[in-house]
């Protein structure tokens, strides 16, 4: 009788986050030592981590496929949540919000983005995507008392709905096209009846991108992710800033590069312009910020600019190197956000640019930590940001896009000149106050695995750049 | 033609480029005594220089190719791989920026004295990344030290610099930085072509002409930015002003013989034909910046903007000599960069030594300096009549090879540099005369005289300007083998050259597509 139940192997690593979580969030009540969340979000992610290079295989009538591909992307997600929850306790403990929900919504993000980085299937995707914002919307408004975090959920809220309504809308048509919500079989579909010039299909890939753009936040489609991030907590911000990112990239990789194959001229020529805006949009409006959370956001906005070169290439370098740059992004932004969290007080925000100045001063360690990061965020070597950058530069190059990367590599130069401000204001002017951190282990801890990742990685990236290669040798024929 | 291979048995370009590295890290966990933070720092870029006079005795002067040579794979998915080594072309810079680097220790002792524990950690990082720049024959690796720099010469100007030293030094990070990017943008394009990242390999390809013109152009960017040749040498007078007196001498000893080391090891070797073609437009703007640069000099009131400037046409020689592309002109740009780095690093030290006593730069705040300080006025004046080329001093020699060589080849241009001459011995004489002559300013009376250990760090300078300027023969005799067979590679290359229209015609259609 068991034996006629699918196998749900590869859904191990997901059941095990899930089940912790739910449970995290029952106790909470009952638990006292809120650390005993941190240890356990700690822990299941790591055995999170074991359990998706053990498991393999396919479920739900291969609706679901623990592949390589999805391993690369999980190890980001849980490398991710791993970082957050080292930064988040001293934080969360100081604003109040330091109790098991948040550590469980972290845990349904993280499961929602699981879903949508194995996902065979344009349903079980739209699940995932749903399940990770809506325990995102929640993350970002939980200081609800502020009126700015209030509003970023509101905003998020509001224009993730659309991007939803977009994606369904595409999907749709998609359907209508093949009859089918696999993506294998759609893109089978489309192959055999010869449907490139179809207008229902060019529509398809376009709401695709449009709901796909919201989600990583791609000009003009970036508007409410400057006040979300500014809004919500920084532990959910840095937690935003590169989990559901990696997530928006690693379905765009599905739906794009497997779906979508037979449309590639169409999305390609809707991607491109789209790119080139959000690099240099991000890069000239971080210039002008005075918020170093917004600042990041705007960053983060060029960030997503230069990944996706890699899906404009279309090839399996290209995924690769998008995948690689994301998976490097996550050491060096969430280091970044780790200092911003280090600098915040009872009464004190510590977000203003300025609130910096002459910090190397004060903390000379800290400001030397930042100082890597954010060098690393310019892309200058011997960092991990250099590596990154120059491997999806590469694989637009050799894909023939070589305007985009000469413009690139130019938005690449304005966007130095924000971090350079701040390097600016630690090192080259004399502190102004008082300026206290607040230190903790668990962030010590986080900051050290961040900054070793970020220079680690940064001369020594071969055995990465293999890994992230051989997980496309799969994905992509 | 293939470049031969001599390998090292022993890793002495590693030791001389990793030493400084450790050294720094040491120094991050040193505790914070500044005396003891001085002479480590000393010690470790003494020991680096040491390391470095073996590379001096022996080198091979008779072997045109690769000496000293490393190479393990580094990243394999890339094929780039850690491939270190020297010819007569880049033996000279390595030696010069480990004393380059001591001096710098030397002269910062009293002058920095606010995190003095960054400043060292900052000055070693730098003088290893220098180095490195020398010696990789690894592209990734050459361009990873390139930007790497960039850091630790970002802050040593932004922390320790003069009043407006953060406008400074953000335009010199930005210009240099635009400049590189472009470069990466080559450097992929190489790479995609021939499928490794090293030189050596990359020297044979022979693109056709169409590909040669933009690479060229991409990296002349960097080069250019750095060199630097008008018009993108405005970010130089601001960053050599604002920069401290050991940043000054470090950015116009090694950092902008940098450049001009990029056109002769790779527009030259990867694009000969293209530099071939270029020629007279490269001749062209080093001639403009030998005389636009003179002229501006004779405007400055400012000491270090002077021989900022002054930095600008002596370096307009050096691009000079180089797409000469004669024999004579390329060994004198190559000595002319190294009489450079050593005659401007002194005046550079020497303008120090008064700014710490008088903290003004403005030439109308000294005069009589001759009878306050007799032997400082001594060194001045010979590094003033080095910088001049007076026969006897180094700058005679570089810069008469120099045009030696470019009268063999354009004729219009030696006299036009020429003139650079003239206009180079009026700035120096009449700042020399402003200075060290005439009344004694009230506000330099009295000033002590140089102390023992800025003679020390004047000296080995003194002697190398006369050194080089009465005997040559040892210091050319480095580079004779490589510069012959770079020069032939570069004239045997053959390739035919299409019209610029035709070019840009193209281009615009490969960069659009459809």
């Amino acid at each position: 009788m068991w034996s006629s139940l699918p196998s749900f192997v590869a859904v191990y690593p997901e059941t095990l986050l899930v089940v912790v979580a739910s449970v995290m969030a029952l106790v909470d009540r009952w638990i006292t030592r809120k650390a005993v969340f941190t240890w356990a979000t700690i822990v299941t992610a790591l055995l999170a981590l074991a359990l998706v290079f053990l498991t393999q295989g396919t479920t739900f009538g291969h609706a679901y496929a623990a592949d390589q591909y999805g391993v690369f992307f999980k190890t980001i997600f849980l490398l991710v949540l791993f970082l957050v929850a080292l930064l988040a306790p001293g934080y969360n403990q100081l604003l109040g919000i330091n109790f098991g929900e948040f550590y469980a919504l972290l845990m349904y993000a993280v499961t929602g983005m699981m879903l949508m980085a194995s996902t065979r299937d344009l349903i079980l995707l739209y699940l995932g995507l749903e399940l990770m914002s809506l325990s995102v919307y929640v993350l970002v408004g939980l200081l609800y008392a502020e009126l700015r975090s209030l509003e970023g959920a509101m905003k998020y809220f509001l224009l993730g709905s659309f991007a939803s309504a977009f994606l369904l809308l595409a999907m749709a048509f998609l359907y209508g096209l093949t009859g089918t919500t696999n993506i294998e079989a759609i893109a089978k579909a489309l192959l055999a009846a010869n449907l490139s010039a179809n207008k229902a299909l060019f529509l398809s890939a376009a709401l695709f991108v449009v709901a796909f753009a919201f989600k990583v936040a791609l000009v003009p489609f970036h508007m409410w992710s400057p006040d979300a991030y500014e809004g919500a907590p920084t532990s959910v911000t840095a937690f935003m800033s590169v989990g559901p990112k990696a997530a928006g990239f690693a379905a765009m990789g599905r739906v794009f590069l497997i779906a979508l194959a037979a449309a590639k001229t169409e999305w390609t020529q809707l991607l491109v312009p789209l790119a080139v805006l959000t690099m240099f949009t991000g890069a000239v409006l971080a210039v002008v910020q005075t918020n170093i959370k917004r600042l990041l956001a705007y960053s983060s906005i060029t960030h997503a600019g230069y990944a996706v070169l890699g899906i404009i290439a279309g090839t399996k370098e290209g995924m690769a190197a998008t995948m690689l740059y994301l998976f490097l992004y996550a050491f060096m932004n969430i280091g970044a956000f780790s200092v911003i969290v280090l600098m915040r007080r009872r009464n004190f925000l510590g977000e203003n640019i300025f609130d910096y100045q002459g910090l190397s001063k004060t903390h000379p360690t800290v400001a030397l930590l930042l100082l890597i990061f954010l060098f690393s965020l310019t892309g200058i070597p011997p960092t991990a940001g250099f590596i990154g950058k120059f491997f999806v530069f590469r694989a637009a190059f050799e894909a023939g896009h070589t305007a985009l990367v000469i413009l690139a590599v130019l938005a690449s130069a304005i966007a130095a000149y924000p971090y350079l401000r701040i390097v600016m204001l630690m090192y080259m002017k004399p502190p102004e106050k008082e300026v206290e951190i607040s230190l903790n282990p668990y962030i010590f801890a986080g900051l050290m695995f961040a900054v070793t990742g970020v220079l680690l990685f940064g001369v020594y990236p071969g055995p990465v750049i293999d890994f992230a290669r051989a997980c496309c040798t799969g994905f992509l024929p | 033609m293939e470049v031969a291979l001599r390998t090292a048995e022993f890793p002495l370009l590693s030791a001389i480029i990793w030493l400084p590295v450790i050294g720094a890290i040491i120094l991050l966990l040193l505790p914070r005594r500044d005396r003891l933070i001085r002479w480590f720092s000393l010690v470790v870029a003494l020991a680096d220089f040491a390391l470095t006079l073996p590379l001096f005795s022996w080198f091979d002067k008779d072997f045109a190719g690769m000496q000293f040579v490393e190479k393990h794979a580094w990243i394999k998915a890339w094929h780039i791989s850690y491939f270190l080594g020297v010819d007569g072309i880049s033996v000279l810079f390595v030696l010069l920026s480990a004393l380059v680097t001591v001096l710098c220790i030397l002269i910062s002792w009293e002058a920095v004295t606010e995190k003095v524990k960054e400043f060292h950690i900052a000055l070693l990082l730098t003088s290893a990344a220098m180095m490195g720049v020398f010696c990789s024959l690894d592209l990734f690796l050459f361009y990873l030290f390139w930007e790497a720099m960039l850091i630790p010469m970002y802050l040593i100007i932004g922390i320790w610099g003069g009043p407006n030293r953060l406008y400074a030094t953000i335009k010199f990070f930005l210009y240099t930085l635009v400049g590189s990017v472009l470069m990466l943008v080559g450097i992929i394009f190489l790479y995609l072509k021939a499928g490794t990242f090293n030189i050596l390999e990359i020297m044979q390809l022979g693109l056709p002409y169409q590909f040669q013109f933009w690479l060229f152009w991409a990296f002349f960017a960097a080069f250019a930015v750095k060199v630097p040749m008008w018009p993108v040498h405005t970010w130089l007078p601001d960053a050599h002003t604002e920069a401290p007196t050991a940043g000054s001498v470090i950015l116009a000893g090694i950092l902008i013989k940098m450049g001009a080391y990029g056109f002769l090891r790779f527009s030259l070797s990867f694009f000969p034909v293209a530099a071939k073609a270029m020629m007279v437009p490269m001749l062209l703007l080093s001639v403009i910046a030998i005389i636009y640069g003179g002229i501006i000099c004779l405007a400055q009131t400012d000491l270090k903007r002077l021989i900022a400037y002054s930095s600008v046409s002596h370096m307009g020689f050096v691009t000079l000599g180089i797409f000469s592309l004669e024999g004579n002109a390329v060994e004198g740009a190559i000595l002319q960069m190294i009489n450079h780095g050593i005659v401007t690093g002194a005046l550079f030290m020497c303008v120090g030594v008064v700014y710490e006593r008088t903290h003004t730069r403005a030439i109308k705040d000294y005069g009589g300096l001759a009878t306050v300080m007799p032997i400082y006025a001594a060194f001045f004046m010979v590094f003033t009549l080095a910088s001049i080329g007076l026969p006897g001093t180094n700058g005679f020699i570089g810069e008469f090879l120099i045009l030696l060589g470019t009268f063999a080849s354009k004729r219009w241009a030696a006299v036009l540099g020429a003139l650079g001459v003239i206009i180079g011995a009026t700035y120096m004489l009449r700042l020399y005369q402003q200075v060290f002559y005439q009344e004694v300013n009230p506000k330099v009376a009295g000033l002590p005289d140089v102390k023992m250990r800025e003679v020390l760090a004047l000296v080995p300078m003194l002697i190398l300007v006369l050194l080089i300027g009465c005997y040559p023969t040892p210091f050319l005799g480095f580079m004779h083998a490589s510069v012959r067979a770079l020069l032939e590679h570069v004239h045997q290359a053959a390739g035919t050259t299409l019209p610029i229209s035709e070019i840009l015609k193209e281009g615009l259609h490969v960069v659009l597509p459809s």
